[in-house]
């Protein structure tokens, strides 16, 4: 039995239903701490490489900037000198350590998946007989049994029987779910165990590209891509290094002819203040945090541009099963015809689904638990058949009760010498109207038989469903619920869910077509499926989220697999994407931001002191100490708020669904002008520190 | 009337010109720049260049017909300076150095009409009316067809044509800029501009001494150098000749022509924006709004430097009065620079090198904007267009999303060409300049090399008037120097052509994309909070390059 990611630090998953409260995602404490950057030094000393700095321009920079800035110092040390250079290495060393803290948080759940891949060996079946092999030896199509207290090889489909199978080595759920041949619960992940029964499994996977091993490079961030996004963000973020660097290397000529020429510590420091480090430094980090928020709610994204498209997405495609309703039709109301008393119906609708142990079933016994005795031992059940629609019980003396579809139980009325009450017909068309499902109860005897009344069987939907759905069309987002149901049905329960817009009588190339349909409209679509019969959809979505519980064909097409195979996660999906670009959009927009005040501690300090230029003193408008002083609190400013702001990069921007114009006037204030007071404060306050050193004030 | 009431009311006549002219005018510009039917008279010239108007061009190719245009306009213009002297109604004038006339050709080409040679001693009047004056008519043209095809890009979806810019050209010389030069060149000669084509006139002064009056076409020169924003003057002393601006309301009424078609342009883009179904017309007020606030922002500040400078001698005369026009007083002085420079036009009535240090600055960073303060003719438009794209970058990840505007994404591929076109015109000026100010000659060519600030700024300024197309100078720089002919050359065409090479690219990146519909969840492009982050893009990303430098020149002189 292999150690459970549970153990480590994944979150208790969401059940089904348990929407998260509004606007917060219910996300784990934050594993950031102060020890952590401590613990993570070295790894980021080591992307000091320059070949891996060169990936982020803005860095590399910094990177050049400083060792010119060592040169120099080499060859003139002085105080200043030593501190501005000193500050440099620390800002492109406090970039790098923002990266490696992101990535470290995912070594730890790498860590202990890992150990659930440990060496298995297989029984392999060929021709009846079972040979061990070791796992790694299996290639897809082979066949293996596996019976309880086995771990499960390598990713595969059940082809024969059924079993628990304990799958907290992926999911940290303890719970144990079930795996059988056929349908939609076929597919069984390498490295969950075997609780109860034997299988017998195909294997679907190469050895080392099974699903632990993906998840494990997933999380580990081993083949991160830039994403889109990240692409643009990077193309502005080295243009305005270039625009910047042509500032400062142009400057000396004009501050020769000014008659003051700056030395390159100070060009380099005017330099790296002015580019946009902050962003520059936090950015991968950013993304790989977001990642890391998905893998803590159970949910492995196979790519970041999977992450980014869903903060995107305008349409979302909601399973009704499982997703707006409690999967389940439930009993909900008893409505006897004229002349029954509604204990009588009661006790008959009790009698007929004692047999019935459908979910359905179950829940008219429950409906009707305190009315009419309990069955006589000598009562013969009726199970439900496909073919008459009806379950039930033959009670001795000739006796019987049935309950089922109108027509299958009218008809059996009929065949018993009675006659259709005229009130159940209304009854039942009035039901199906509103979107449930009505079972006539009946029962014939020796007087004949009649109809009693109707049970009224009703999709539960998920409490708290229509504030979520409000708050997805504040954000701009559609929902479409998705059902197999006929169109009335389907209607009435969009009415109560809320949702924009339905689905019915879906079949997967309807929903297919309805993806494509709202693509070429411009719509990005979202959906959740889990059988093979979704995987064309799954792909053709812009985010397909795939139901861990569901086949391999789906968790190969969609672009994510949620581990607790909760559907209603795909709206927490959405936050996250959104939530990344917010990240990233209100860091580059403080980083820039920021400039402003720098200059107003850099320029004076270059010039003021030329004879002819004095009055540039009064844009010393902090009244910093010194030159000197004023140059190195910028530079210090410049370094220490990239470690002050990597915990609001892991963490992410607080995200609540509001408008758009609401939110970015929120997101402008906080981290526009933010942005512009922020630096004049710091660096004022690291002044009056820095002042103090000998040879600055 | 006191200046101050007289500078309001100027400000105010201005202004309610425009807002009634503004929607008519602009829906004009968007009907005749895209559809209905030829003219009789375009569909003989189409003929005879062997165009077919109603084929539309892909992206590369309208492009390349731009590029192959300017180019070709630039060989035509320096051949018929060098070639000056044998050409008839030239009175002989001396063909140009090569250096002057490449400079001059590049100049009326790329819309600057930067102009280093002084217009009256210079050219013939052939030169000044086949060559000049054509170009100040085609060289708007060609902006006015840039950004109609630009916002073709944003509006279409799904193809790869952007128009055609035979038709966009033929269209906006024929339709737009002569009609209305006809008319303004009317109103001119009725205010006392000179218009003949005589040769100089002899006088005798009151003083017995001989003076000699060069008449010549000026007010249809006029006319298209302010309402194409060009700003070439036809004397050294453009719009202060008082041949040239005989009156304060023909001062008054050459800024309402440099302002007319970079202001209406904006409701023909919203015109168009509606049209398309991809939004409403507000997007051309949102535009206009972000133009509005840096001009009125600019505007104030010009003033107030100008009539509240320090010094005894300015105290004594009221203002900083040096080198203004006298006539007309500080304000319309103040308003004429900011409409100059706010559009590439660089026409003056006044010399911006004789502003206070800060006023002087103000126009200079007008200029460094980019020119989208409404800009050029077009060009202002593409340009405040393209800081738009980058506003809605920023913001559209603000509100976690891929940005989009009109529907369209800003992916990687948009933020490149937007990051070199917002890149380029920064790049030529500070490297300009850089370059400049460490050659040991510059200092010879400044007029106050001794304020060692000032003659900085005469440097920048030429280099960011080059840059951006506008043209005006400190004129305290003699830039009729091989080294600056060349040079200042190299920043114009460059400051013209490289741009539209990017804004064009955009466009044809843009009209590939399938528009997404609008949602609650996109980012509102026609509000008052988008022209503030507009507004706010516009000058934080140029203010903060320039800052260092201009604290060297204008800031240091002016808190001295």
């Amino acid at each position: 039995m292999p150690d459970t990611v549970g153990t480590v630090d994944t979150p208790t998953p969401h059940g089904p239903g348990t929407a998260a409260p509004a606007g917060r995602p219910a996300a784990p404490p934050s594993a950031f701490s102060a020890r952590s950057l401590i613990t993570r030094l070295p790894a980021a000393l080591r992307k000091l490489d320059p070949r891996t700095m060169v990936r982020r321009p803005v860095m590399f920079t910094v990177l050049v900037g400083s060792v010119v800035t060592t040169l120099a110092c080499a060859a003139d040390p002085s105080v200043f000198s030593v501190a501005v250079t000193a500050c440099l290495w620390a800002t492109v060393v406090f970039a790098n350590l923002a990266e490696a803290v992101a990535e470290g948080r995912g070594r730890a759940q790498a860590d202990a998946l890992r150990r659930a891949r440990t060496e298995t060996t297989a029984r392999l079946l060929r021709d009846g007989a079972e040979t061990t092999v070791p796992a790694t030896r299996l290639v897809p199509g082979d066949l293996v049994v596996c019976e309880a207290g086995d771990v499960i090889p390598g990713d595969g489909d059940v082809v024969e029987g059924v079993a628990s199978v304990d799958e907290s080595a992926v999911t940290g759920e303890s719970a144990p779910v079930i795996r059988e041949s056929g349908g939609d619960r076929s597919a069984v992940t390498g490295g969950t165990a075997v609780l109860s029964d034997r299988v017998v499994v195909r294997i679907t996977a190469e050895p080392g590209a099974t699903f632990l091993d993906r998840m494990i490079a997933l999380v580990e961030g081993a083949r991160r891509q830039k994403t889109p996004n990240e692409i643009a963000l990077d193309a502005l973020l080295a243009s305005l290094t270039i625009v910047f660097l042509l500032a400062v290397v142009t400057l000396q000529p004009f501050a020769v002819w000014a008659g003051g020429p700056q030395t390159l510590t100070v060009l380099v420091a005017l330099l790296v203040c002015l580019i946009p480090t902050t962003i520059g430094a936090l950015l991968s980090a950013i993304g790989i945090a977001g990642m890391d928020r998905l893998v803590r709610r159970n949910v492995l994204a196979m790519s970041g541009r999977a992450v980014e498209a869903a903060g995107n997405i305008t349409t979302l495609l909601l399973d009704k099963t499982g997703t707006i309703t409690h999967g389940n039709r439930r009993a909900h109301d008893l409505v006897p015809v004229a002349g029954v008393d509604r204990a009588d119906l009661a006790a008959a609708a009790r009698l007929s689904s004692l047999a019935d142990t459908t979910p359905e079933g179950r829940s008219v016994v429950e409906l009707c638990g305190g009315a009419g005795g309990a069955a006589e031992a000598a009562a013969e059940a009726v199970p439900f058949s496909a073919e008459t629609r009806m379950s039930g019980m033959d009670l001795p003396g000739g006796r019987s009760v049935r309950k089922g579809a109108a027509t299958a139980v009218e008809a059996w009325v009929r065949r018993g010498g009675g006659a259709p009450a005229p009130d159940a017909a209304a009854v039942v068309d009035r039901i199906s109207g509103e979107g449930g499902t009505p079972l006539l109860v009946a029962e014939s005897g020796p007087e004949g038989a009649r109809v009693l009344g109707v049970v009224h069987l009703k999709d539960v939907v998920k409490d708290g469903l229509r504030e979520r759905f409000d708050r997805l069309r504040a954000m701009g987002i559609r929902t479409v619920m998705v059902t197999g149901d006929n169109p009335r049905t389907a209607a009435a329960i969009a009415a109560e869910a809320g949702v924009d817009d339905v689905l019915a009588e879906a079949t997967p190339q309807d929903k297919l077509d309805l993806i494509r349909r709202a693509q070429e409209g411009g719509d990005m679509v979202a959906m959740t499926g889990d059988g093979t019969n979704d995987a064309p959809a799954l792909a053709q979505a812009d985010v397909g989220v795939a139901m861990n519980s569901g086949t391999t064909a789906a968790k190969e097409a969609g672009n994510m697999v949620d581990l607790d195979s909760d559907p209603t996660k795909l709206i927490e999906i959405v936050e996250i994407g959104k939530q990344l670009l917010i990240t990233r959009g209100a860091l580059t927009t403080f980083s820039i931001a920021n400039d402003v005040a720098k200059y107003f501690a850099i320029v004076p300090a270059m010039f003021a002191a030329i004879p002819g230029y004095g009055g540039l003193a009064a844009l010393n408008v902090m009244g910093l100490a010194s030159a000197q002083s004023a140059i190195l609190s910028a530079v210090v400013f410049n370094a220490v708020v990239i470690v002050l702001l990597i915990p609001l990069a892991l963490r992410g921007v607080r995200y609540r669904p509001m408008p758009a114009a609401a939110l970015l006037r929120r997101n402008l204030l906080v981290y526009g002008l933010g942005g512009l007071a922020a630096p004049f404060i710091g660096i004022k306050l690291i002044d009056l520190v820095v002042a103090l050193i000998p040879g600055m004030a | 009337m006191s200046d101050t009431v007289a500078g309001l009311l100027q400000i105010a006549l201005l202004t309610s010109v425009l807002a009634a002219v503004y929607a008519p005018f602009g829906d004009y510009l968007a009907r005749v720049l895209t559809g209905g039917r030829h003219l009789r008279a375009e569909h003989a010239l189409y003929r005879l260049c062997g165009v077919d108007p109603d084929t539309e061009q892909r992206w590369p190719v309208y492009l390349r017909s731009v590029l192959v245009f300017s180019l070709l306009s630039v060989l035509v213009l320096y051949t018929l300076q060098r070639v000056q002297p044998w050409l008839p109604l030239n009175q002989g004038r001396a063909p140009l150095d090569p250096d002057q006339a490449w400079n001059t050709a590049v100049s009326f080409v790329a819309n600057t009409n930067w102009q280093s040679y002084s217009g009256e001693a210079a050219m013939g009047h052939l030169t000044q009316m086949a060559g000049l004056a054509v170009q100040n008519f085609l060289s708007a043209a060609v902006g006015l067809a840039v950004a109609i095809a630009f916002v073709r890009g944003l509006l279409r979806g799904r193809t790869d044509l952007l128009g055609n810019f035979w038709v966009d050209l033929t269209r906006s010389v024929v339709r737009v800029l002569l009609p209305l030069s006809v008319i303004g060149g009317l109103a001119l000669v009725a205010g006392g501009v000179v218009q003949n084509l005589a040769a100089p006139t002899e006088y005798a002064t009151v003083a017995g001494g001989a003076q000699t009056l060069p008449g010549g076409p000026v007010a249809s020169q006029e006319v298209i150098k302010e309402l194409g924003t060009n700003g070439g003057g036809f004397y050294n002393a453009n719009s202060a000749h008082p041949f040239e601006g005989p009156a304060a309301w023909v001062s008054l009424f050459q800024i309402l022509l440099i302002l007319l078609i970079p202001v209406c342009l904006t409701r023909a883009y919203g015109t168009l924006v509606e049209r398309s179904g991809a939004g409403t017309r507000r997007h051309g007020y949102a535009v206009l709004a972000a133009m509005g606030v840096v001009f009125a922002l600019s505007l104030a500040a010009t003033t107030a430097a100008e009539v509240h400078a320090q010094g005894a001698a300015t105290q004594a005369a009221g203002a900083a009065m040096e080198g203004k026009e006298v006539r007309f007083g500080t304000w319309l002085s103040a308003l004429f620079a900011t409409a100059t420079t706010g559009t590439s036009t660089g026409a003056v009535n006044a010399f911006h090198d004789s502003f206070t240090p800060f006023g002087g600055g103000v126009v200079m960073l007008n200029m460094l904007l980019g020119e989208v303060t409404p800009g050029g003719v077009g060009s202002g438009l593409y340009g405040m267009l393209v800081l738009a794209l980058l506003a809605v970058f920023l913001g559209g990840l603000m509100i976690g999303r891929t940005p989009e505007y009109l529907g369209k994404r800003i992916g990687p591929r948009e933020v490149k060409l937007v990051s070199l076109y917002v890149l380029t015109t920064p790049a030529l000026v500070l490297t300009g300049t850089g370059i400049a100010m460490a050659l040991p000659s510059t200092p010879d060519s400044m007029a106050n090399a001794d304020v060692r600030p000032h003659g900085f700024s005469e440097v920048m300024y030429a280099f960011a008037s080059a840059a951006n197309n506008n043209g005006s100078a400190f004129a305290g720089l003699s830039a009729d120097t091989y080294v600056f002919n060349t040079g200042l050359g190299l920043a114009m065409i460059l400051g013209r052509l490289l741009p539209i090479v990017f804004v064009l690219t955009l466009a044809g990146a843009l009209a590939a994309q399938r528009p997404a519909p609008a949602t609650a969840g996109t980012l509102p492009t026609h509000t008052a909070l988008f022209t503030t982050m507009v507004v706010a893009t516009t000058l934080v990303i140029t203010g903060l390059t320039f800052f260092p430098a201009l604290a060297l020149g204008p800031i240091a002189e002016g808190l001295n």
